[in-house]
């Protein structure tokens, strides 16, 4: 059973951030947020997996920074 | 001309029971005459059920309301004698578009599967579809079946005890009272014994105003069913065009929650919206006009002691999907069987709390799927906006984001996955869609068709396997049904897939109650035990 990667899978991390970033210069928030949605269900077709999803979502929303603990 | 819905159809008229000095006891009372109401009493009949229709009106409903009937509801009107007629006037359609702003996205066919006597939806105003079926209740009389509907007669209080229930009654020439053995409330969203009875009916209200319009046109759009998400002439909302008989066409507007509802309905207001939409240059009259709002909610059970709770006046969806009057059958398939078994003495009473189960499974998947519907249409936060318009922009240029579209989930018929009253699939060789829950898939048989060849009781569906015929179990008299892979090859993929030969039992509502590789007197003995909920 496929499992969500959480050690580094990304073989050039720099360049993937830039182009990620690239991606969102000139435009507005709202077209940002497009932008995002639209890569979000791409990368969630791509992965298929409905229990890879499900802890991505799962991980995703844990991340949030704690508001309490500053 | 006159409409259907202006002409009194059961007029009221004086009855005998209204002068009798001790109130009349009768089997079955079913309270209200619409689709689901027609068709409980016609099951119920033809199973020669005694029953009475009591109804606060003479005539069928004004408007053409619900108007997609799918395909099961169909096979059940079948059972019930009245398919072809809904099916000849009805509207079949297979295609649907999806519109984004100013732009078609995609395309969608049902792609109805070959091998089925019944398409998968026709259209077919409610009205058309109460007529015939008071043609038939008409139909059953004069055979002399035990079936009658009084008109004008609106229940006014309900008294449930433990071994019958009282009513009183209003009429035109004032009231007076009856009493049933079993009461089924099919007086709808409202229903007014839901409410004399105090119960619950809680659940989600949407905060949204939709506009129906129909109209008379003789325009040549395609007979497809047509969605809009944000278009030009309804900013910001959603819009439906569907094709109904006799040049009826639904629209279907949202118009948002702070609106003015009686000046939105006014045709000064709905003739420019609807012009915005069709064109104009295009000529239309206005049928009817309504504005609605929707909950999707349902009682918490069903059944309370004697009475009963069917179609809307137990469980409410939005109109997305086309879940509604279709459940409803779904209801009065699942309940009548029973009821007449149980009211026969075959069956305990128990066997109405399998309604209970079976039924309130049913309504909370259509109460899910038309929530999602409804949250995927009307974006109810900023954040669901945003996905939901990425969704239609991907959809429009990648076959991968179609699925994510949700103009509303078409109504199809319930699996009972794990009822009381399935036995367990030891056998899991056969075909997942013909599993233990699952009502029969149609199929080609001989000249005819699988639906029609099935008993009105239980029935024996034995392929390429010996099988006794028509043997009584249990109590229970059974129909065999033998048949031959060779010859029905879409009937053997269906039902035995790779495996050379198969028992089902199917019930009286056409769900598959178990199977097996071969025919085993002491297994279908125990299984059609639990079906009738004496195991």
């Amino acid at each position: 059973m496929p499992e969500l990667k959480l050690k580094t899978n990304l073989r050039d991390p720099d360049s993937f951030y830039a182009n990620l970033l690239a991606m969102h210069d000139g435009l507005s928030k709202a077209e940002s947020d497009a932008l995002n949605a639209r890569l979000i269900l791409i990368l969630a077709n791509h992965i298929g997996d409905e229990q890879v999803l499900a802890r991505a979502l799962h991980l995703a929303a844990e991340a949030a920074p704690d508001q309490s603990a500053h | 001309m006159n409409k259907i819905f202006e002409i009194p159809l059961y007029p009221y008229a004086r009855h005998p029971d209204q002068d009798a000095t001790t109130p009349v006891q009768h089997k079955v009372i079913i309270i209200g005459a619409g689709p689901v109401g027609l068709a409980a009493a016609i099951d119920l009949a033809q199973r020669d059920v005694p029953v009475l229709v009591l109804d606060d009106n003479d005539r069928v409903s004004f408007g053409s309301r619900a108007i997609c009937f799918s395909k099961r509801t169909l096979e059940i009107l079948d059972r019930l004698g009245c398919g072809d007629v809904n099916v000849e006037t009805g509207v079949t359609w297979n295609t649907g578009r999806v519109f984004f702003n100013e732009r078609e996205i995609y395309t969608f066919n049902l792609l109805p599967e070959e091998g089925h006597k019944r398409p998968a939806f026709i259209n077919l105003q409610q009205y058309y579809f109460e007529q015939f079926l008071f043609e038939r209740v008409q139909q059953l009389v004069e055979e002399g079946k035990p079936i009658e509907i009084r008109g004008r007669n609106r229940v006014e209080a309900i008294g449930a005890h433990p071994d019958h229930v009282r009513l009183e009654i209003e009429t035109p020439e004032g009231p007076y009272e009856l009493h049933a053995e079993w009461l089924i409330a099919c007086d709808g969203a409202n229903s007014p014994t839901r409410r004399m009875m105090g119960l619950d009916f809680v659940g989600r209200v949407f905060e949204d105003n939709f506009l129906i319009a129909d109209v008379i046109m003789k325009a040549d759009f395609p007979t497809e069913r047509w969605f809009w998400f944000d278009p030009p002439f309804n900013r910001g909302q959603s819009a439906l065009l569907h094709r109904q008989p006799d040049n009826v066409w639904r629209i279907d507007l949202q118009l948002g929650w702070d609106i003015d509802r009686e000046a939105e309905k006014r045709p000064e207001r709905v003739i420019p919206r609807l012009k915005a939409m069709l064109g104009e240059d295009v000529e239309f009259d206005l049928e009817w006009v309504s504005i609605y709002t929707f909950q999707c909610r349902r009682m918490e059970r069903f059944r309370h002691g004697r009475v009963i709770f069917a179609g809307d006046a137990a469980h409410q969806v939005s109109p997305f999907g086309a879940r509604g009057a279709n459940s409803g059958l779904q209801d009065v398939d699942n309940l009548c069987w029973k009821l007449a078994m149980v009211l026969e003495g075959q069956a305990p009473v128990r066997l109405l709390d399998s309604y209970d189960w079976e039924r309130v499974y049913g309504a909370d998947e259509n109460i899910l799927n038309s929530t999602r519907s409804t949250d995927f249409i009307t974006p109810k936060s900023e954040m669901s906006q945003i996905f939901r318009d990425a969704v239609l922009d991907l959809a429009a240029r990648h076959e991968f984001a179609r699925p994510l579209v949700n103009s509303g989930r078409l109504s199809v018929p319930c699996v009972y996955d794990d009822g009381p009253l399935n036995t367990d699939d030891i056998s899991n060789t056969l075909p997942a869609r013909t599993r233990p829950g699952a009502p029969v898939e149609d199929a080609p048989l001989g000249e005819g068709w699988l639906i029609d060849a099935l008993g009105e009781g239980f029935t024996l569906l034995a392929i390429d396997t010996a099988c006794p015929q028509d043997v009584t179990l249990e109590g229970v008299a059974l129909t065999t049904l033998s048949v031959g892979a060779k010859d029905n090859p879409l009937l053997g993929a269906r039902y035995l897939g790779a495996q050379p030969h198969a028992v089902y039992l199917v019930r009286p509502d056409q769900h598959i109650a178990a199977r097996w590789a071969e025919y085993n007197e002491e297994a279908v003995s125990a299984s059609l035990k639990r079906a009738t909920a004496r195991a």
